[in-house]
């Protein structure tokens, strides 16, 4: 195959030297050689948004970036989001309390994208967050609650990330 | 037993876990030197394969193996077994997990890569040459009975897999006396579940080589064991399926795949983890779908709108197999008449083969169709006597006082389909007082003076829920106080492990907190059956009730035994024993109990009691539990555009006594906006040689938070008589109506222009030309003799 490429990074605060294949997707890193299998794959062509992860404080689709792209960047999956201690942040919170996930496999995308939508404005609009979460497919839940929890966040205290 | 937790609004038990990652779906799972793999699939939709060359797949580092139906012994090559007999089926085909020779759909599976990772595995699966014989193609179920129709299967006599029929009373006579009828051509296209997680399968072979681990996402653990034995003429026993997280599921995921038997014959081969998973693109082309159905069909009514029979044809696409029989299209037919009472009814139903993907229940089954097929006719009758739509629904209704109602139709083991409580006018008053429909004209006035055209529109259903015949609950108190409860139930999202941890809840006096639920081990439990059709709650869910009572007079009488008092005399509040009467400490708590139960070595059992502090029960699920209700649909269309936005939903549903609002609103909200999918966007295009045109989000459109409206949910509750909860099914009454009201409100939003939509989805384009075609709305015209003087409004 072809010659591996040395790529530096840090995940969720973590500093990580790999060496990958230029043709590895960021996606495949994350869940294979770093195990962070909280980032999903569903369409694996950036439509589902479930892929989604912070690249420098921005939600990218990690199914349409290769790792090597992401040498020298700071990435926060969805393991990143709780605290140490393991407490839910503010916005996985409502999420719980307002059922805004069910089968949870579109949720750690949509967590990231709201996350980087709180951290940018803290006080969004409700049009603004519909528009956010229209970047994702959930087939469960409807996205009525997602769009509830992410108000009942805003103006709160943003993400709760520092 | 007091109900503190069963009927509120408990926040899920599952959902920390999933919030923080860490949920463990199928290709998350950490699998001991496993190998990855893919599927080369037909790339053609009918046609002979002449010859296979794999060797430059099989010369590519990395790769393991290449297998083809010959290189994985007979189970490979032999038809799947059927999951749902059925006498009616004359040819009941189901395909071999890999082609051998003839193959009938796109994506159908020929052959399995075997390598190291999933990016060498594609390397070689796109090596791999096949060489067709290209054979005709027949893709429209509406010609497929033709008789110059190609065969979808070469060398058969016909298409048709069965004709299923329903009537009840007489219907040539009750036509010949009604004062009119409508005629009415109705079309609903493919459309396909997606689930966000693809489908899964991994296999591990056991140490000694004997048995297999199985692990896939699927909604029927227990029917995969049972399936995969039979097919690979294995004892149960040897057979271990567990279904991980599952990341949705909808009805698909509950089909017996070819994957599910490949994947573990490559694995016992190779004596190594296998797991394949599908992508995308592969759902698109190998996962089942549903939702194609045609008919003609015909109501007769009396002039003050009273439906008096219904009658006619449809064709259902089964696409290239029948792997579940033909339960999806019976399910067809179970619901009419819907909630409406009629004196007959003839409908009849041809199955028919097509070269695309087989099509197997999604979100609903065959009850969307029904009651997008009922709820046209309901309307058109509206229309022609230009009476109010919900006035109609309620002149129709079968009365509350008249459950339990036998409705004349029959289910698939003979029992006559019987309502057995609701009350559906009540669903619609309240939907009609949410949905402000008295108010509606000064909406509709105000959109007109934006240039938009305003449109309110509804629809009633009944759901059968809650099919038995059971579903295995064991509840056991560990010895630290904390309960296990495990179910055979999968759970794809739905929220069972709350469910039945607010149940054991209520009966252990603890938090819900303090119960885990694990599910869909077929090791763990020795029976069950499966998620579909909206049961667990009301199957699961009766179990778990009467395990978890048996665990708790167990509790109470051991304790009693143990304080020389009346077990009576005792209660469990906060995980402790307690008298009701005098001091109430008396030093002995759940886990004490549990443990006293759990045995220590040399120390006999108190006497009379049987070890461990639990109980499993198979609650027997004798009937079904019918939900019910109406939605009401506004929507505003652009007429220059054709745009459509629905502005509000409201949604009336009585799902028996709720257990949690939460989950049930959940239940509710996703099952809406499938529909509006169904009704809008979702469509499933081939082409003529039967090549999937739609194969990616671009192609094929799913609702997103953009379109979605502002869903208000209210609960009406009638329990049901059947089950201790007095629950029924909420998984799918989301989805039933939901078209069937969306496109009735978009008729009404361009009544002036005398449009109609009998079809779905309904695009832009189609409202459109529905504007510029416009038809007159017609007059009645009385029916002097049967077939005569129809009413005619030609559909979409
Ligand atoms: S998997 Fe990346 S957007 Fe769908
Ligand atoms: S929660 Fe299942 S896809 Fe969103």
């Amino acid at each position: 195959m072809s010659e591996l490429h040395a790529i530096a990074l840090a995940v969720n605060g973590r500093k990580v030297d790999a060496k990958v294949e230029p043709r590895r997707l960021l996606a495949d890193f994350l869940r294979r050689d770093l195990d962070l299998t909280g980032t999903h794959i569903g369409c694996e062509h950036g439509v589902c948004g479930a892929c989604t992860i912070l690249v420098d404080g921005v939600p990218v689709r990690s199914c349409l970036m290769f790792a090597v792209q992401a040498d020298g960047c700071e990435v926060v999956t969805i393991e990143g989001l709780a605290g140490e201690d393991g407490r839910l942040s503010p916005l996985q919170q409502e999420f719980r309390e307002h059922h805004a996930l069910q089968c949870g496999f579109c949720t750690p995308g949509v967590l990231i994208s709201l996350t980087g939508l709180l951290d940018a404005s803290p006080d969004p609009d409700e049009a603004t967050i519909r528009d956010v979460v229209s970047g994702h497919i959930c087939r469960c839940t409807g996205y009525q609650a997602m769009i509830a929890a992410a108000r009942a966040v805003g103006g709160r205290v943003a993400s709760g990330r520092s | 037993m007091a109900t503190r937790y069963l009927g509120a609004a408990v926040r899920r038990v599952e959902d920390s876990r999933l919030l923080k990652g860490e949920g463990c779906y199928l290709d998350d799972l950490a699998l001991p030197a496993g190998l990855e793999t893919a599927f080369v699939r037909s790339t053609i939709a009918h046609g002979l394969i002449r010859a296979v060359d794999a060797s430059a797949a099989r010369a590519l580092p990395g790769v393991l193996a290449v297998y083809l139906a010959e290189d994985l012994g007979p189970s490979a090559r032999r038809p799947m077994p059927l999951a749902a007999p059925h006498p009616l089926l004359t040819q009941p085909r189901t395909q071999a997990p890999l082609a051998t020779d003839e193959v009938c759909y796109v994506g159908q599976p020929i052959a399995l890569v075997v390598a190291d990772n999933r990016y060498i595995a594609e390397d070689a699966a796109a090596l791999v040459a096949i060489d067709y014989d290209p054979l005709p193609v027949i893709t429209d179920c509406r010609r497929a009975l033709d008789s110059a129709a190609a065969l979808a299967h070469r060398g058969a006599d016909h298409n048709r897999a069965a004709t299923l029929t329903a009537r009840f009373g007489d219907a040539a006579a009750a036509f010949a006396g009604a004062a009119f009828s409508v005629v009415e051509r109705i079309e609903m296209e493919r459309g396909g579940a997606h689930s966000m997680e693809g489908r899964g399968v991994a296999a591990m072979p056991s140490p000694d080589g004997m048995g297999i681990t199985l692990w896939s996402s699927t909604q029927a653990p227990y029917m995969i064991r049972r399936l995969l034995a039979a097919h690979l003429d294995w004892d149960e026993s040897r057979i271990r399926v567990i279904a991980p997280d599952v990341g949705g599921g909808f009805g698909p995921k509950a089909v017996f795949y070819p994957e599910e038997v490949v994947i573990p014959l490559a694995a016992l081969r190779l004596r190594r983890p296998v797991r394949w998973v599908e992508d995308r693109r592969e759902h698109f082309q190998a996962t089942t779908q549903q939702r194609l159905q045609a008919w003609d069909v015909e109501v007769a009514a009396d002039v003050a709108g009273r439906l008096i029979a219904i009658r006619g044809r449809g064709v259902h696409d089964a696409g290239a197999f029948v792997p579940y029989g033909v339960l999806l299209p019976l399910s067809s037919l179970w619901p009419f008449p819907g909630p409406y009472a009629l004196e007959a009814l003839d409908l009849s139903l041809d199955v028919v083969f097509t070269n695309m993907v087989p099509t197997s229940p999604v979100r609903g089954a065959g009850r969307p169709y029904a009651n997008f097929v009922i709820e046209r006719l309901v309307d058109r009758v509206a229309d022609a006597l230009a009476l109010d739509r919900a006035e109609i629904r309620r002149r129709n209704f079968i009365p509350r006082d008249k459950f339990p109602y036998a409705t004349g139709m029959t289910y698939r083991d003979g029992s006559k389909v019987t309502y057995d409580s609701g009350d559906f006018e009540a669903c619609l008053t309240e939907a009609m007082r949410r949905a402000e429909y008295a108010d509606f004209a000064t909406r509709r006035a105000a959109a007109a003076e934006r240039g938009l055209r305003r449109g309110i529109g509804l629809a009633s259903y009944v759901e059968d829920t809650g099919a038995g015949p059971f579903e295995g609950v064991s509840v056991r108190v560990l010895p630290n106080g904390r309960v296990h409860a495990v179910t055979s139930a999968a759970s794809q999202g739905q929220g069972h492990a709350t469910i039945i941890a607010q149940i054991c809840a209520d009966a252990l006096g603890i938090s819900p907190d303090l119960v885990t639920v694990t599910s869909a081990d077929t090791d763990a439990l020795a029976y069950g059956m499966g998620t579909y059709g909206s049961r667990v709650a009301v199957a699961a869910g009766s179990s778990a009730l009467n395990a978890a009572a048996a665990v708790r007079a167990k509790a109470l009488r051991l304790a009693a035994s143990l304080l020389q008092c009346a077990s009576d005399d005792l209660t469990i509040a906060e995980g402790r024993i307690v008298r009701r009467s005098g001091p109430a400490d008396t030093g002995l708590d759940l886990a004490l109990l549990a443990a006293r139960l759990a045995g220590t070595p040399g120390i006999p059992l108190p006497d009379g009691f049987a070890p461990g502090l639990e109980a499993t029960d198979y609650a027997p699920i004798a009937a079904t539990a019918t939900a019910s209700g109406t939605h009401i649909a506004e929507v505003e269309v652009d007429p220059a555009t054709g745009a459509v936005a629905v502005v509000a939903y409201v949604v009336a549903h009585d799902c028996g006594n709720v257990l949690n609002p939460l989950l049930v609103d959940g239940q509710i909200l996703g099952g809406v906006v499938h529909g509006i999918g169904n009704a809008l966007f979702e469509q499933m295009v081939y082409d003529p040689t039967g090549q999937p045109l739609s194969s990616n989000y671009g192609e094929y459109l799913l609702p997103l938070a953009s379109e979605m409206p502002r869903i208000d949910i209210a609960h009406i509750e009638t329990p049901s008589p059947h089950n201790p909860l007095g629950a029924k099914g909420a998984g799918e009454g989301g989805t039933i109506p939901a078209a069937a009201a969306l496109i009735s409100a978009l008729e009404d939003a361009l009544r002036g222009e005398g449009a109609r939509f009998s079809k779905h989805p309904v695009s832009p384009e189609d409202v459109i030309e529905a504007i510029q075609l416009g038809r007159c709305v017609r007059e009645v015209v009385p029916s002097a003799s049967p077939g005569g003087g129809l009413l005619e409004i030609a559909g979409g």
